[in-house]
Parts: C-alpha cells; sequence; structure tokens
C-alpha cells in the first residue's frame, strides 16, 4: 500500500486544513472568527472555503444579524471522514518512514 | 511532502484545535484581584452588618426602616464588588492576553461568557425571586451554588483547572444551607479565599516562568 496515496490532495493547503481543525473541534463558525484565527485575507479565506464546500466537506449557512450578513460553516460528515483519514495518513507517514 | 511538512501539518491542526476551542489568556492574577475585592467587600458588609446587631440592641427593638436600609446597602456593595472584580479580571486576562499577541475578544471568549452568563442569569433571577420572598438567608448560598455551576459549564472553554473551583464553590454554598446565618463568612471564603488560592495556583502552574 502506498500512504503518500491517502493523504487528501484538498489539504495540501495550510488554510484549508486550518479551516477544518478549527470546524472539527467547533459546532459552528462564523467568517470573522475563522479570519481572525487563521490570521488570513478575507479574499484568501473566502476562496479556500470554496474549494471546501464543492468538495462537500463544509455546510454554508448564510443568516443575518441586523442588516449585517453573518455567514456561519460547519464541518458535514464527509469531510469529518476526509479530515480523519488525512489525519491517519500523516501519522501513518510519520511513524513509517523513521 | 516532506516529514518535516507532515510533522509541520499535525503541529498546526493540534495548536488551531486547542486555540479555537479553548480560551487560554485567563490570568490567574484576575482570581487573585477578584478575591481581594470579594474580600474587602465582606469586611465592608461586615462592619455594616455590627452597626446594624448594636442599634437594634440599643434601641431594643427591630425597626424596618433599619432593614430595608441595610438589605439595600448590601445589594449595593454585592454590585459594586462584582464590578471591582469584573474590571481588575479583564484587566489582568487582558495583559496576559497580549504578553501572549492574542486577541482577548474572539471566538473561544464569547463562549467562556455566553456559558458562565446563562447560569448567572438564571440565578441571578433566583435571588431577586428569594428576596421578593424574603429568604434573605438564602441569598449566599444561592449565588454560591450558581457561581460554582456557572463556572463548571464555562470550564469547558478555558483552562480546564476553573472546573475544581467550581466545584469547590458548589459544595461551599450547599455546605452553607446547613450554617444560614453565617452566609457571610461563607461567601468571604468562596468569593475571597478560593479565588485567591485558585489565582495563585494558576499563576504558580501557567504565569510564573514568563514573567521571571
Amino acid at each position: 500500500m502506498n500512504p503518500i496515496g491517502n493523504l487528501n490532495k484538498v489539504f495540501e493547503s495550510r488554510i484549508r486544513l486550518g479551516v477544518m481543525s478549527v470546524l472539527m473541534v467547533n459546532e459552528e463558525v462564523n467568517f470573522n472568527d475563522l479570519k481572525q484565527m487563521l490570521e488570513v485575507t478575507d479574499g484568501n479565506l473566502a476562496s479556500h472555503l470554496n474549494t471546501l464546500e464543492e468538495n462537500g466537506y463544509l455546510k454554508v449557512h448564510k443568516g443575518f444579524i441586523g442588516r449585517k450578513t453573518n455567514t456561519t460553516y460547519a464541518i458535514t460528515a464527509a469531510g469529518e471522514k476526509a479530515f480523519k483519514g488525512h489525519l491517519a495518513a500523516l501519522e501513518h507517514m510519520i511513524k513509517f518512514t523513521k | 511532502m516532506t516529514d518535516q511538512q507532515h510533522l509541520q501539518a499535525i503541529t498546526d491542526i493540534k495548536r488551531l484545535m486547542e486555540r479555537s476551542s479553548r480560551f487560554i489568556s485567563l490570568s490567574g492574577l484576575s482570581g487573585i484581584s477578584a478575591g481581594i475585592s470579594g474580600l474587602i467587600g465582606a469586611y465592608i458588609a461586615r462592619m455594616w452588618l455590627v452597626e446594624y446587631y448594636t442599634r437594634w440592641e440599643t434601641s431594643g427593638a427591630y425597626s424596618d426602616t433599619d432593614f430595608r436600609t441595610l438589605k439595600y446597602r448590601l445589594i449595593a456593595l454585592a454590585l459594586a464588588v462584582l464590578a471591582a472584580a469584573l474590571a481588575a479580571g479583564t484587566f489582568f486576562t487582558w495583559r496576559k492576553a497580549r504578553q501572549n499577541n492574542l486577541p482577548i475578544w474572539d471566538l473561544t471568549a464569547r463562549k467562556v461568557l455566553i456559558n458562565t452568563a446563562i447560569p448567572l442569569a438564571a440565578g441571578g433571577a433566583f435571588i431577586a425571586g428569594l428576596l421578593f420572598n424574603h429568604l434573605e438567608t438564602l441569598v449566599a448560598p444561592t449565588c454560591l451554588v450558581f457561581y460554582g455551576l456557572a463556572i463548571i459549564n464555562a470550564s469547558k472553554y478555558t483552562l480546564p483547572d476553573v472546573r475544581y473551583l467550581g466545584i469547590c464553590e458548589t459544595i461551599l454554598g450547599i455546605v452553607n444551607l446547613f450554617y444560614l446565618r453565617k452566609g457571610l463568612y461563607f461567601w468571604a471564603i468562596g468569593f475571597g479565599l478560593l479565588h485567591i488560592i485558585y489565582g495563585a495556583l494558576m499563576w504558580w502552574k501557567y504565569e510564573r516562568k514568563k514573567t521571571i
């Protein structure tokens, strides 16, 4: 078995991996909190969130607080599975290349 | 990707999981300053109580106006102590957050606040009900129990050690129920002493090395 095959290409980006890490331990996180946590710019974060959504790893919920839009993100079951698989692959690689 | 990069990825994941789920800037000095405000408040309250009972003794009769004045003064004092404790507590936590280059107001801070506020608001309403029904002796134990439960609830989102403080406060409140007339002493222990002990332990455990 080739362990590199198990590493998820989507998570090669540090920001996408970061988004998934935050969402693994938080039920729902809004755009601004993600931005603050990951220290990235609006545009950068938005494009990575899009990629994750297209892969079916994120649920997006567009709401309002007063007149301001408040978009929140949550992880999907598929996202959780993919993230755990990626973690297992990382672990495997470190263990067996030593 | 190299091994180094894989390790880096795992470190990133771990850091972000921790950083986004727990508010770690809570300073031990916040606990100590809150405890000192609590002790000063208890001391003032005791002076007022002694004064009240002395007046009762000398006049020989219970006075309704005296009692009402005392009650409102004590409520005002409790609010002032709460404000002082919150202000000092926020200051030291703000300072610790700044030293560690972390934002003081973020997702985790909000979670701590909301999860403390819910049981505290319930406790506040409960106490208003006690005062309404003239059950003043139950106020101190109720404060301690609800405060303890509030902290236990918030401990999931901050330093896990806070949980033990919450458990101690809750037990103290329940014990107080069996020594009703000693409410002020339990208050002084719960809001004064326990905070100081907890704060000192936390400072020793998490902040000592960085300050020296």
